[in-house]
């Protein structure tokens, strides 16, 4: 049962794609449905005549994005569905389907882990299959055809779920590639811009490369083993350096899809191209989809975690969630700032997963599953506060045409609602209080804090800074989104098309956000159920859970004991209402001292302009300042002159350019040395056919000597 | 009854923080040769405050008007979980000493968020400069914070203190540092010399006032009255974090009674500190204050790994 409900939001998806080829092909359909017409006679007249219109012009197209759309969302539906039911019902479900080459028929497993997976693949899906269509309305049907964005997106959704139901290493690399393939179509969908086949090609480059490092990886793990199916890859006894080598591989490869520094590269350059739906999920589930194959190839397929694996997932994290959060300060792209924000909080996962290994090879199975939990738990919230962002960021492109939040401005009055939805994913990705995000990182800091368990002291060292570098990460998180959102939403518009902006009207693209914005308030105040669901995940996986405090029940947050630590969001929430309730009320009283709406104080020179504000460079000057080496930074002041002997300053030129240290310190490199070989190689191209039957005549005596 | 307590001690909190603020100026008045205001002039100030009718700016949203109120709960919110007179609170269950920081964090972000929502150039550079410092100091007061947390191991506020209390007089490296670091921290964040001159509305040089610039009447009595209390909040943590003695452990009047006599006792010794460092030491430029704060990470990290190194039980 479960099982087909798996299977179902898989066809869907897949269905949903198929119907949106559906969109060139209008006339045939036009055709197809006048023939079955006539052929059958209980079509009365009505239906007929509505059926016909339908199929106007004006009708047809808006008609079937809603079909595609609705199908998308029932694939969603169908995912939390399944991934509930696998997860409540604590099971390990198993099939195979005779697909693919005859002799290797495509292994199923849905475990707890896939189940939680299909819940955010879930949940996103829906939110953006409520988006969707309002949002796609923009595009024109000449230049950006429905029919492929339909397709694409429906293959992509279907592929994630494929490899979260995959358990053979042929099956999981088809329905990666799957994944990978349809989503390079999704950042090409807009491809008149040369900007834009660019960022499409590098994603395209690096996760073929990245599928590369998998394939390696599994590869090693079978050379071990009887077979690729994954339960004979569980049974094979490595040695620890070839486990290493296959941990190693496997993190570049699934690394290289979550964006972790330094190979982050393509997300700030694919993210912001892409369909602002497609970015968000993109963000928010694909990265978690790695983070799957990541969890899936360590904790399951190589089974014993060494220590040092979690060090280095550790350091990795840390260097990501800081560099993440710092780049993205810089940009005033609003997609390519959230794309960076991505790499940190992915930055975050992996430090709490590496703290999760730590534990669990220093024997310390509970404060593993703490760790286990945080991280999944913070892929959860991410996958949550990431996507309505995103779909924010969307809903601001479509009604203002801008993506620069230089540009932007006052919009929380124009878009309330907007910037409302907007407001409460800003708050939860900074981890505020009452908002889903902290309750993961409160989780984070209590594993770390667990230090003192472990016996190494290198380890009860390194740990805490990690758990430092983690609040200074979300110290500048608040600022970044302080950034943000007070310079899109608030002050003075700063731009012609800020101000004349408007609310959506679309009801649906405002449903996606909002269903997504309830979602992380509701799991910033009870957390209980996710964080019972994750358990069995862990459960399942690790073999042990978290103590289990019955008596505090589900009002309270005691992850390891009530003695050490302990959080009732609730409560909480009930404080500030009250101490809010009291102020608010006490103060307002007296009606004679109602507000006076007045100018804005201008120390009396009169004419505070909009270009007055502190703009997005103006603001991270500081931060640019302190931590200078982090970025490389191109500052230019051109100042245009003019008058007797070009003395005054007719207009200054401001440009800044921050570039990410990876391209000169990693890509650039490898460029030139690759470049360098082919040319080397090109030496042996004579374009003499002589010399070519030499070489062939050479190899053809090597192999006879090497055969005999 | 250990609601009611909890309770009545975020009310003395309330209460207080504005005494406290006078007794500072007090001092400072004598140290510098000046007559000072009467002791309760902070009261009068914010009773005044609340009786005018405040201005809005018309570019001004929903946000800035609510802003005071989130602000002025969120700092409340965050002194219903630092003991002031008696440990073992139910209210530092409900929240421990991360969700304390995570308060301030709340507070901070919306003032942030009222200081450019109003679009004036002084509004940016408050939030901007805000942040900046903030996002310094706040790792480095966590550093802090769990060398106590992991000595007591507990991040509950209550047990942590009934440890150090229990544990009596011990003198732990880890300790010196942290009170240093936190001492630091406690400076910068609340906006006092050196960081930032709360006393004066000398453009260039305003961070918490550039913010604030825009509000009048009751909202600016709110934000006065927050910052006064996160300042007592910073007090009460390092009185009675590092010097926890007198706190009362059971409920009844008389330790409670001690209690607050210690409390406030340990507090004016601390702003008599407070005030002779404000009347020593200028003010200092914007960009020396992140050579200040790093120095306050180095002092929390040194005692976090004197307390992993030198004091850890293995």
């Amino acid at each position: 049962m479960i099982l087909a409900l798996a299977y179902g939001a898989v066809l869907l998806s897949f269905f949903s794609g198929l119907l949106a080829l559906l969109m060139n092909q209008r006339l045939h359909v036009l055709e197809f449905s006048q023939h079955w017409f006539k052929k059958s006679p209980h079509g009365n007249d009505c239906s007929q005549s509505a059926i016909a219109n339908s199929l106007e012009e004006k009708h047809f197209p808006f008609l079937l994005r809603q079909a595609v759309f609705v199908l998308l969302g029932l694939s969603g539906v169908f995912a939390i569905l399944a991934g509930l039911g696998v997860l409540i019902g604590k099971e390990v479900i198993t099939d195979q389907l005779s697909l693919g080459l005859p002799w290797v028929p495509w292994h199923v497993r849905f475990d707890c882990l896939s189940g939680f997976f299909f819940l955010i693949v879930g949940i996103a899906t829906s939110a953006v299959s409520l988006y969707g269509p309002g949002y796609v309305n923009s595009y024109d049907e000449s230049q950006h055809p429905f029919a492929v964005l339909g397709l694409f997106t429906g293959l992509f959704v279907a592929g994630m779920l494929l490899v979260l139901l995959a358990d053979d290493a042929f099956f999981f690399m088809i329905a990666w590639e799957l994944m990978s393939v349809a989503s390079y179509f999704l950042v090409a969908f807009q491809h008149e811009n040369s900007a834009n086949r660019r960022a499409a090609f590098l994603y395209l480059l690096m996760a073929e490369v990245g599928a590369l490092a998998i394939i390696l990886g599994f590869g090693v793990l079978a050379s071990f083993s009887d077979g690729f199916t994954f339960g004979a890859l569980r049974e094979a006894h490595l040695s620890s350096t070839w486990a290493s080598i296959a941990f190693m591989l496997a993190l570049l490869g699934f690394g290289m899809k979550a964006g972790i520094v330094p190979v982050h590269v393509w997300l700030p350059e694919a993210h912001p191209v892409a369909p602002s739906h497609i970015s968000a999920l993109m963000s928010g589930v694909m990265l978690k989809v790695a983070l799957y194959g990541l969890i899936r190839f360590c904790f399951d397929l190589l089974g014993d975690v060494h220590w040092q694996w979690g060090v280095v997932l550790l350091v990795l994290g840390t260097v990501s969630a800081l560099g993440g959060i710092l780049y993205a300060m810089m940009q005033t792209n609003l997609k390519r700032l959230l794309a960076y924000s991505s790499v940190e909080n992915i930055g975050i996962i992996f430090m709490v997963l590496g703290l999760s290994m730590i534990f669990m090879a220093n024997g310390h199975p509970q404060l593993a599953a703490l760790g286990f939990l945080a991280a999944l738990f913070h892929a959860f919230n991410h996958a949550l506060f990431k996507n309505l962002l995103f779909l924010g960021a969307g809903m601001i492109h479509h009604q203002t045409h801008q993506l620069n939040i230089d540009m932007m401005g006052g919009l929380i009055k124009k878009m309330p609602k907007t910037s409302m939805l907007f407001l409460i994913g800003c708050m939860s990705i900074s981890s505020l209080p009452l908002f889903n995000g902290f309750v993961s990182e409160w989780l984070a800091f209590q594993t770390a804090l667990q230090v003192d368990v472990l016996n190494n002291g290198v380890l009860r060292s390194l740990i805490p800074v990690a758990a430092a570098a983690l609040a200074l990460t979300a110290a500048l998180a608040a600022a970044c989104f302080v950034k943000v959102f007070g310079l899109i939403f608030l002050g003075q518009p700063r731009s012609h098309h800020c101000e004349k902006a408007h609310e959506v009207q679309d009801k649906g693209m405002l449903a996606g956000p909002a269903l997504l914005a309830g979602l992380c308030f509701l799991f910033g105040i009870f957390p209980g159920p996710v964080i019972s669901l994750i358990n069995s995940v862990a459960g399942q996986l690790l073999g042990e859970t978290l103590p289990n405090d019955a008596a505090l029940g589900w009002l309270w947050l005691a992850p390891v004991s009530t003695s050490q630590s302990s959080y009732a969001p609730p409560l909480v929430l009930i404080g500030a209402l009250i101490a809010g309730c009291i102020s608010f009320w006490y103060l307002r009283r007296n009606p004679a001292t109602a507000l006076r709406i007045s100018e804005t104080w201008d120390c009396g020179f009169g004419g505070l302009r909009p270009r007055m504000q502190y703009s997005s460079s103006a603001f991270t000057m500081p931060f640019r300042r302190i931590f200078a080496k982090v970025w490389i930074i191109d500052e230019q002041i051109d100042k245009d002159m003019q008058g007797a002997m070009n003395q005054d300053v007719a207009a200054v030129h401001y440009h800044l350019q921050i570039q990410d240290h990876s391209w000169p310190r990693l890509y650039h490199p490898i460029e030139h040395g690759i470049n360098k070989l082919a040319k080397v190689v090109g030496r042996i191209q004579t374009g003499n056919i002589r010399v070519y039957l030499g070489y062939s005549f050479v190899t053809l005596i090597i192999m006879l000597w090497v055969i005999s | 009854m250990n609601w009611l307590i909890a309770i009545l001690q975020t009310l003395l909190f309330v209460a207080l923080a504005p005494l406290l603020a006078g007794w500072i100026k007090c001092c400072k008045c004598r140290l510098q040769n000046r007559k000072a205001p009467s002791l309760f002039q902070p009261y009068r100030d914010l009773i005044k405050l609340t009786h005018k009718q405040p201005v809005v700016s018309e570019q001004a949203s929903w946000l800035f008007i609510k802003a005071p109120y989130i602000i002025f709960s969120a700092t409340v919110l965050a002194a219903t979980v630092v003991p002031l007179i008696a440990v073992d609170l139910p209210t530092s269950a409900s929240a421990d000493v991360i969700v304390m920081v995570g308060f301030f964090a709340f507070a901070r972000f919306f003032l942030a968020l009222a200081g450019l929502d109003v679009g004036t150039a002084f509004g940016g550079m408050g939030s901007s400069r805000e942040m900046t410092i903030s996002s310094l100091a706040e790792p480095a007061m966590l550093m802090a914070i769990f060398t106590l947390t992991m000595t007591a191991s507990t991040t509950n506020l209550s047990f942590a203190i009934s440890h150090v209390l229990n544990e009596g007089l011990v003198l732990r490296p880890s300790f010196v540092f942290a009170l240093a670091a936190l001492t630091l921290v406690a400076i910068a964040e609340t906006g006092r010399i050196p960081v930032d001159n709360p006393s004066t509305h000398l453009e260039l040089t305003m961070i918490h006032e550039a913010m604030i610039l825009e509000y009048s009447g009751r909202h600016l009595a709110l934000i006065e009255w927050a910052s006064q209390l996160k300042l007592m909040l910073y007090g009460v943590l390092i009185a009675n974090i590092f010097f926890p003695w007198g706190i009362a452990e059971t409920f009844d009047v008389q330790a409670l009674g001690y209690g607050l006599l210690a409390i406030m006792g340990k507090l004016a010794v601390l702003a008599i500190f407070l005030a002779v460092a404000e009347t020593l030491f200028a003010k200092m430029r914007l960009f020396r204050v992140q050579e200040y704060l790093s120095f306050a990470y180095l002092l929390g990290l040194l005692g976090l790994l004197s307390h992993i190194i030198l004091e850890a039980s293995r």
